[in-house]
C-alpha cells in the first residue's frame, strides 16, 4: 500500500512500524529511534501491533548533530 | 559543589553548554567536548535516512554526557511540538530546547508561536529551555508560562557577532525568575565572559568553537571564559567612572 514516509510517498509491503523499521534497515530493538503516525507519537511498545493505514504519514526520526 | 548551575532542580558543575553542530569530524567534536568540560549537550532530532540506521550521534556520546534535544528549524509550533515529542520519545527526556523559527534567513525567534508551543509543551510536562528574543517582555512571558530558563540570542545563530545588545541582556538577568542561557552568535571567549558579567547564568556555544581554527583550543577557551566572567560577576566589578583616580598615593611625590 502507498505511505508517505519521512516526507515520500512511496509503496511498502510493511503493514506494521516495525516491519516498515526493518524494511529501511533499522532494527526494531534499536534504541533513540521514535515515531510519529499522522502526527502523534506511536510508543515503541505500539511498534508491532499497531497496523499502518494506506495514506499514513509517517515520521521515523532519531537524534543527530546540531547546536 | 560550590556555586552549582541549578535548571529545572538539576545541577550542573559546569554553565558552558555545547552543541554538536558543524565540527570538522567527529573526533575533534569529541574532543571539543571535553575540552569544554560541559555537562549538557545539544542535539537536534531529524529524519533517518534512506540509507538506514548508521551509528547514532547518542552512541559516540557514550553516555558521557546528558543530552538537550532541540526543535532547530521549525517554523510552526505544531512541527515544534511534535519534534520535541519525538525527542522525548527517542532520548528518554523530558528536556527539550525550543527554537521556532520566525525568519529562515535570520534565523529570529517567532516570538508568538514561541510562547504558544511552550505553554502546550510545559502542560505536556516538558521541562521547556527556550530559545528567544532579547526581549524581557518575551523572556518574561516564557518565564509565565513555565519554561525552565530563558535562551536569549546574543546576535544571530552562526554569526559570531557577539552580544549585540548587552544591555538588554544584563535587563533580562537582573528581572528573571528563572535562569538565563545566552544563547546564539558567540564568536570568541570575550564574549562568553562578557554574557557571565552582565549576569547571565550560563552560555550557550555551538559554531564559535566548532568552526574556529583550533576548535579544541577554543573549547577550552570558553571554559576558561565562562568561569572567569562568573567569578567576576560575584566579585563585583568596580562601577564605570567618568574621570581619572589615580591609584598610586598623591603624598610624597619627588619633587613636590
Amino acid at each position: 500500500m502507498q505511505l508517505r514516509v519521512n516526507g515520500v510517498t512511496e509503496d511498502v509491503a510493511a503493514t506494521t512500524v516495525s516491519e516498515l523499521l526493518a524494511a529501511r534497515g533499522v532494527d526494531p530493538a534499536a534504541r533513540f529511534v521514535a515515531v510519529a503516525v499522522n502526527g502523534s507519537i506511536v510508543r515503541r511498545s505500539e511498534w508491532s501491533s499497531k497496523p499502518l493505514e494506506a495514506d499514513d504519514d509517517v515520521e521515523i526520526v532519531r537524534p543527530f548533530s546540531g547546536g | 559543589m560550590t556555586d552549582p548551575l541549578i535548571i529545572a532542580g538539576t545541577t550542573f558543575s559546569s554553565r558552558l553548554i555545547v552543541g554538536t553542530a558543524r565540527y570538522p569530524n567527529q573526533q575533534v567534536m569529541l574532543d571539543c567536548l571535553e575540552a569544554s568540560g560541559a555537562e549538557l549537550v545539544t542535539a537536534s532530532i531529524r529524519r533517518i535516512s534512506l540509507e538506514g540506521y548508521a551509528e547514532s550521534l547518542v552512541d559516540v556520546l557514550g553516555g558521557r554526557y546528558r543530552l538537550l534535544p532541540n526543535t532547530a528549524g521549525c517554523v510552526t509550533a505544531r512541527d515544534a511540538i511534535l519534534t520535541a515529542e519525538l525527542a522525548r520519545e527517542a532520548l528518554e527526556t523530558n528536556w527539550v530546547k525550543l527554537e521556532l523559527i520566525g525568519d529562515r534567513e535570520l534565523l529570529y525567534p517567532d516570538v508568538e508561536q514561541l510562547v504558544h508551543a511552550a505553554d502546550e509543551l510545559v502542560r505536556k510536562g516538558f521541562t521547556v529551555l527556550p530559545y528567544c528574543n532579547e526581549d524581557p517582555v518575551s523572556c518574561q512571558k516564557l518565564a509565565d508560562v513555565g519554561c525552565a530558563a530563558v535562551m536569549p540570542l546574543g546576535s544571530l545563530i552562526g554569526s559570531g557577532m557577539g552580544i549585540a545588545n548587552p544591555a538588554a541582556i544584563e535587563l533580562i538577568c537582573s528581572r528573571s525568575t528563572v535562569p538565563v542561557v545566552l544563547d546564539a552568535g558567540i564568536g570568541t571567549a570575550s564574549d562568553a565572559a562578557l554574557a557571565m558579567e552582565l549576569g547571565c547564568d550560563a552560555v550557550m556555544v555551538d559554531t564559535a568553537i566548532a568552526q574556529s581554527h583550533e576548535p579544541r583550543r577554543m573549547a577550552a577557551a570558553m571554559r576558561a571564559a565562562v568561569e572567569a566572567g562568573r567569578l567576576a560577576r560575584l566579585a563585583g566589578r568596580i562601577p564605570k567612572r567618568r574621570f581619572a583616580e589615580p591609584s598610586s598615593p598623591q603624598l610624597g611625590l619627588v619633587g613636590s
